[in-house]
């Protein structure tokens, strides 16, 4: 369970974050959705220690930010690396072996080989796994990277915007493999999404924000409504139900 | 197995490397010979003197300059950045011509300390100003610490000019290893043993090369690991500046070579850009000394020459710089800014 409370945040003076108490339960996925601007991405990167908390506390499973060591952190939360900023010429399976770190401290030992094999065969990454980072599609990098945060072996995982300028195979395929860490390992999930249909497709809860604050919050089908998107969106979308989920008609 | 064609292309290169060597060793004005060196009292001394020191210092240098390079590209995330042309390198001599003017009769390893942190502090600058400028124009950063390598060299000729040291300044900071004796390149040892501590933290520098935020996820210390890098690469820096002068382009094309060959896989790629980097340097002096014999040419002009031709190699020949469409937008304006070359 990830417990904030009293959770503000300013960036050159401008107000991020306002006072936000928040829990986002054990398990599942937790997809946090809002405007441009909302504080998503710096709630975020707080959750996941990027940033300095200025006021307020977080705690991750029994571990508050701030306070546990880094190798502590770093074995009980995986966050997602935005692959679009890597520059570095590396093979996939070093980068995928790269995850195991917080484990091995850079010696890896059978075990960690054994776990970097299961997860490229399980990502479906054995065929690229020799070839660089630069030399592969943006969603195959994204599948990597993601292959990278799953051996870390983490209970929490946190993911930033992975859908950004991946194609819809490339984005179902995505999301299909962070539903399964969640079902199947039972890691709890916390990403940052743009577009709602993805959130009520494969999020079990959401978190609505808007200019800082928790909008809304709940499960897929009882929290987005034509009412909601313009509260929060300021936009008119028609919203239906199909199979039982809400889905915006853009 | 991946593994194979880098570790042959090692191994070829450390053959090469002892061929260097032995050529370096044999190639002087006096004529050693063979057996001479066994028999004649003179040509030992000359070969334990000179020519063996001189092979040593071509060595260290051009690892520490190619292992420095490497560091601090990795450190302002940009592939064109080597510290000795972007400031650590002229902060360095700016250290020495300062000490050699308020302490004249300072030792040697006060002028080293000197040289040490002013790099250190010219390199921290130099990251401060790259630190807000995107990712996405790789050129920029490049261009910024070309000009900023420059206005401290003219800091340096400035006050040389005004010290009336300016020949003394010219004719030390060409590098060149003709004035190399024993006992006038052992600062260079510790440009070797910062080579080697960057290696040891040579994973840690492969993550924080994913991005800081990366690294940090994965429980590195970045403050840490930052600090020990660009105090490794000064030293080195500073060392070579001191003991035989500024010697340009090693650091830049070296890291990306090796990039090219065996990627950016740091425990991997750092062995084989030492290995470069010394070849490149004494390849270099070897042709230095031959080409005007029994005149010399400085090794950095030398190494100058052969520095920019292979750079314009390198990026000419990466195929990845053409046809770099329909790939995700933030990777291919990596690669036609060519920062992969």
């Amino acid at each position: 369970m990830i417990r904030i409370s009293g959770l503000s945040h300013s960036i050159a003076g401008t107000p991020i974050l306002r006072d936000i108490d928040l829990t986002i339960p054990r398990g599942g996925i937790t997809a946090l959705i809002g405007p441009n601007g909302a504080g998503k991405s710096t709630l975020l990167s707080l959750i996941a220690r990027l940033q300095k908390i200025q006021t307020g506390t977080i705690t991750v499973g029994d571990l508050t930010i701030g306070t546990a060591s880094d190798q502590d952190l770093a074995r009980t939360l995986a966050v997602m690396a935005q692959s679009s900023h890597v520059q570095a010429r590396l093979r996939l399976s070093e980068l995928v072996s790269f995850g195991r770190y917080p484990w091995n401290r850079g010696r890896p030992g059978p075990q960690d080989h054994a776990r970097v094999e299961q997860a490229l065969e399980r990502f479906g990454l054995i065929p690229l796994r020799d070839r660089f980072l630069d030399e592969i599609s943006g969603g195959q990098r994204q599948r990597a990277f993601a292959a990278m945060a799953y051996v870390q072996d983490t209970p929490y995982l946190l993911l930033d915007e992975p859908l950004n300028n991946l194609d819809i195979a490339a984005a179902r395929d995505l999301m299909s493999l962070v539903r399964d860490m969640a079902d199947t390992d039972g890691r709890t999930v916390v990403i940052v999404l743009h577009d709602i249909n993805y959130a009520t497709a494969f999020a079990d809860h959401l978190v609505v924000m808007k200019d800082g604050a928790i909008a809304a919050q709940g499960r897929p089908d009882q929290t987005v409504s034509e009412a909601l998107l313009e509260q929060v969106f300021g936009t008119r979308a028609r919203v239906e139900i199909l199979q039982d989920r809400p889905v915006v008609l853009v | 197995m991946t593994f194979r064609t880098p570790s042959r292309i090692f191994l070829s290169g450390l053959a090469l490397l002892m061929i260097l060597s032995v050529l370096s060793i044999g190639i002087g004005v006096s004529d050693l010979g063979i057996w001479g060196t066994f028999s004649d009292p003179d040509a030992r001394q000359i070969l334990w003197e000179v020519r063996v020191p001189r092979t040593l210092a071509a060595l260290l240098a051009g690892a520490g300059l190619a292992v420095s390079g490497q560091a601090m590209q990795i450190l302002v995330r940009n592939r064109f950045i080597e510290p000795m042309s972007a400031g650590a390198g002229q902060s360095a001599a700016l250290g020495v011509l300062l000490v050699t003017l308020l302490v004249p009769s300072a030792a040697i390893w006060v002028k080293m300390v000197g040289a040490s942190l002013a790099a250190l502090t010219g390199s921290l600058v130099l990251m401060a100003i790259l630190r807000p400028m995107p990712p996405t124009q790789p050129l920029l950063p490049a261009l910024v610490a070309l000009v900023y390598g420059g206005v401290i060299s003219a800091v340096v000729s400035f006050i040389a000019f005004q010290g009336d040291l300016a020949q003394f300044l010219g004719s030390w900071l060409t590098g060149e290893f003709s004035g190399v004796l024993r006992g006038r390149y052992e600062l260079l040892w510790i440009a070797g043993g910062a080579s080697v501590l960057m290696y040891l933290i040579a994973d840690r520098l492969t993550l924080l090369s994913l991005g800081e935020d990366a690294a940090r996820a994965l429980g590195v210390n970045v403050g840490l690991i930052t600090a020990t890098a660009v105090a490794g690469l000064s030293v080195v820096t500073a060392m070579i500046v001191v003991s035989v002068g500024s010697i340009p382009f090693v650091g830049l094309v070296v890291p990306n070579l090796t990039a090219r060959l065996t990627g950016d896989n740091l425990r991997r790629a750092l062995p084989l850009t030492a290995l470069c980097g010394a070849l490149m340097v004494l390849g270099a002096d070897i042709l230095s000394r031959l080409i005007r014999f029994p005149y010399e040419i400085p090794v950095a002009t030398t190494v100058a020459v052969i520095g920019a031709v292979l750079f314009l190699v390198l990026i000419n020949r990466d195929p990845r710089s053409r046809g770099a469409a329909g790939v995700n937008p933030a990777a291919s304006a990596d690669r036609k800014g060519g920062s992969h070359v």
